[in-house]
């Protein structure tokens, strides 16, 4: 042993028993991007049915576990681990430290995620196929009606729930406890900052979940009646649990992207980012409304006004720091040296797209208009705008940006523009017109549409198609960069890049920061 | 803050652990009896009071008269044949007041079930006191069978004068599979 600069191991053990951060990170990257492309296979099976009014491809109990399980996979398989990749990846390199806090749980907490997702894949083989009740398993449809694969389902929602609470412990003991000397708090880049408060919000709900698939397991098989009218417990009662978890969900989601933007854009702006404290103020204030308005996805449950106007207001006023934060992120660009690398067309796309989708949801947040959109295509939209151009536009942007400095390859500047170009054009024509079924009222998770809807459906299932493709060509790009892609060598692979991970050699080595750096007086963001 | 573990990273992260089992503990403890807690007091979802009513009514109403409509439907699958006595009773707040619901088992099971009362407006769910009610107890009915099955209610005096319409619903689920359960796991 002796030399501390020792590579990695060799073979497959160095990937089952590795405790290094970016070894992990890396792992979760491909996994989530794995994910990534069998939710969306699923999706294009819904979008092929979709192609055309009627039932052309698949039975309609199929078409609902499609839908369900694009949604499960999409949420906690592809968003989720790939920030927190990023984070494991990022988050040492950018706080001085040599790697997680917790390094054999962070082994722990990435390994039980793939046989997690095995196991909820499998239910599409068993008896009775696999769940079939939306990514929002509301009861009964879960328990009363639900096929008998549920219990694999709710054993797999508990796994990646250990698995995202063991990831957020690690990224908070790590970030309290492992910052180099002088970083102080209102130091740290943004990215950091965003994924300490996701990790906060991730301690915090995931166990509600874990309670809510709990109560359905004990529904199901031992007697209990949360759930059940008949024995003295309330549906409704599932609604309010699966919705305080699942309001602070979405804030999980696109806080890391909020981070990975507010990385990307000072960079090709060539000025520190604009508002930095209001940036982390406005990110907490967000984390902290986030437990204060689950209700407004339910607003048609039959709530008193008082709990409707409650709710709706608490919901407008997260327009406020979200405001903040887009008008920090344009503002930074405001008389700045731009241009317009791969990454910053990402960050451009997030920027006008979640921007969109904010306002679809404003128009959500109000409770009588909420009546008519209420499970209708127009809230597919919305979610998409904020899901899809918000936290995956964000992710993709943050690979090109730093894969130069993972692999100490440049990526096809070419091959990426094209990339985000037909992933542009491909989502708009996807998800645009699903806002006008919507408000024209076709219902969502359906197999089959009246008529009139078939145009637009026939314009979503091309543009998905095409979104789909693009896909492809990331993932060549990626593997052609690592594989031969030109070598770059420059600590900073972006000239108006800043931060300590660009104090690093290129390729980053396996071990980075064993001796902590220096934080100079002015701050590191 | 309190110092639990020397090693830092350890305190951090055996206090967020400990964050997590109380948010799982949070779901049950708080959660599941605050919700029910709230829609009892407030009448939230039209839930009536489980429990019979024993205050006594003291003056009754003559100005006002209130429509009670009842509605009785099965839940799935349930194959009971259930009804209301009357459909529609006019009545004066602070009057007590009786009808029946039958119910027959065309089955030959015996079956047990168990009926789940809904008032609409919700807002009237609590100034609508029963004094009896079939929906205290669970039904059990032989095959082929049938019965009468009373309810005593009484229109509270400070019903809000905006209210002259109160829809009561009842839902028979079958609970018999239920019941038989937990017989066989005591």
């Amino acid at each position: 042993m002796g030399d501390h600069h020792h590579g990695p191991a060799k073979g497959l053990t160095r990937w089952l028993f590795t405790t290094n951060h970016k070894d992990i990170g890396t792992m979760y990257l491909w996994f989530s991007f794995a994910m990534f492309i069998l939710g969306g296979s699923f999706a294009m099976i819904i979008r092929a049915e979709l192609f055309q009014p009627g039932l052309q491809l698949v039975e309609p109990a199929f078409f609902n576990q499609m839908t369900t399980l694009h949604g499960l996979i999409m949420v906690f398989g592809a968003i989720m681990p790939s920030f927190v990749g990023l984070a494991n990846w990022m988050i040492p390199m950018m706080i001085g430290a040599p790697d997680m806090a917790l390094p054999r749980m962070n082994n722990w907490s990435f390994w039980i995620l793939p046989p997690a997702f095995l196991m909820l894949a499998s239910t599409l083989f068993m008896e009775g196929g696999a769940p079939a009740f939306g990514w929002t398993f509301y009861a009964p449809l879960s328990t009363t009606y639900a096929p008998p694969s549920v219990t694999f389902f709710i054993f797999a929602i508990h796994v990646l729930g250990v698995s995202s609470i063991m990831g957020s412990i690690n990224i908070i003991a790590t970030v309290m406890n492992m910052r180099a000397p002088g970083m102080t708090y209102m130091k740290m880049p943004l990215f950091v900052w965003t994924w300490l408060i996701t990790a906060f919000l991730l301690v915090a709900v995931m166990p509600v979940l874990a309670g809510a698939v709990t109560m359905m397991l004990m529904d199901i098989h031992f007697g209990t009646s949360f759930f059940s009218a008949a024995g003295g417990g309330d549906p409704v009662l599932f609604q309010h649990v699966f919705w305080f978890f699942g309001h602070p969900e979405v804030y999980i989601i696109i806080l890391p992207a909020f981070g990975v933007v507010s990385q990307i854009i000072p960079t090709f702006s060539r000025k520190p980012l604009f508002g930095y404290a209001s940036m982390v103020y406005a990110t907490a204030a967000i984390a902290f409304l986030s437990f204060v308005v689950w209700a407004h996805h339910m607003y048609t449950v039959g709530m008193p006004v008082a709990g409707e106007l409650f709710f709706m207001y608490a919901t407008m006023l997260i327009a406020v720091p979200t405001g903040v934060k887009v008008f920090n992120w344009v503002t930074t660009m405001w008389r700045g040296a731009l241009s317009f690398e791969t990454p910053m067309m990402f960050s451009l796309g997030f920027l006008i797209l979640f921007t969109i989708g904010g306002f679809t949801g404003l128009m959500l947040s109000i409770a009588p208009a909420d009546f008519q959109y209420h499970d209708t295509y127009f809230v597919v939209a919305h979610f998409h705008y904020v899901m899809v151009a918000g936290a995956v536009f964000s992710m993709t942007g943050a690979v090109y940006y730093w894969l130069p400095k993972w692999c100490g390859r440049m990526y096809n500047e070419s091959m990426g523009q094209v990339h985000f170009w037909v992933s542009f054009i491909g989502f708009n024509i996807t998800f645009f017109p699903q806002h006008f079924v919507g408000l024209a009222g076709m219902p969502r998770r359906i197999p089959d549409y009246a008529l009139q809807f078939a145009d637009f459906n026939m314009m979503s299932s091309i543009g998905a198609f095409i979104y789909g493709a693009s896909q492809i060509l990331f993932l060549y790009n990626v593997i052609a960069t690592i594989v031969a892609g030109e070598k770059v060598s420059d600590e900073k692979t972006w000239d108006g890049a800043e931060g300590l991970e660009w104090t690093l050699p290129t390729p980053a080595p396996y071990h980075t920061f064993e001796v902590p750096p220096m934080i100079e007086a002015e701050p590191a963001h | 803050m309190m110092r639990i573990n020397a090693n830092p990273t350890m305190d951090t992260a055996i206090k967020l652990l400990a964050v997590a089992v109380a948010m799982f503990a949070f779901v049950f403890v708080v959660m599941v009896p605050l919700y029910n807690v709230l829609c009892d007091v407030l009448g939230i979802n039209g839930k009536t009071d489980g429990t019979a009513y024993t205050a006594v009514s003291t003056v009754v109403d003559e100005s006002r008269t209130i429509t009670v409509q009842f509605i009785a439907q099965n839940n799935d699958e349930m194959p009971w044949r259930f009804k209301p006595q009357v459909t529609m009773m006019k009545v004066h707040p602070g009057a007590a007041n009786d009808t029946t619901f039958f119910a027959a088992n065309p089955t030959s099971d015996d079956m047990v079930a168990q009926a789940i009362p809904s008032i609409s407006p919700a807002r009237a769910a609590e100034y609508f006191h029963k004094t009896e009610c079939f929906c205290f107890n669970q039904q059990p009915l032989d095959g082929n069978a049938d019965t009468a099955m009373p309810l005593q209610f009484i229109i509270d005096q400070d019903l809000p004068k905006d209210i002259q319409t109160i829809t009561l619903s009842y839902t028979l689920f079958d609970v018999t599979e239920m019941v038989r359960d937990a017989v066989a796991s005591r």
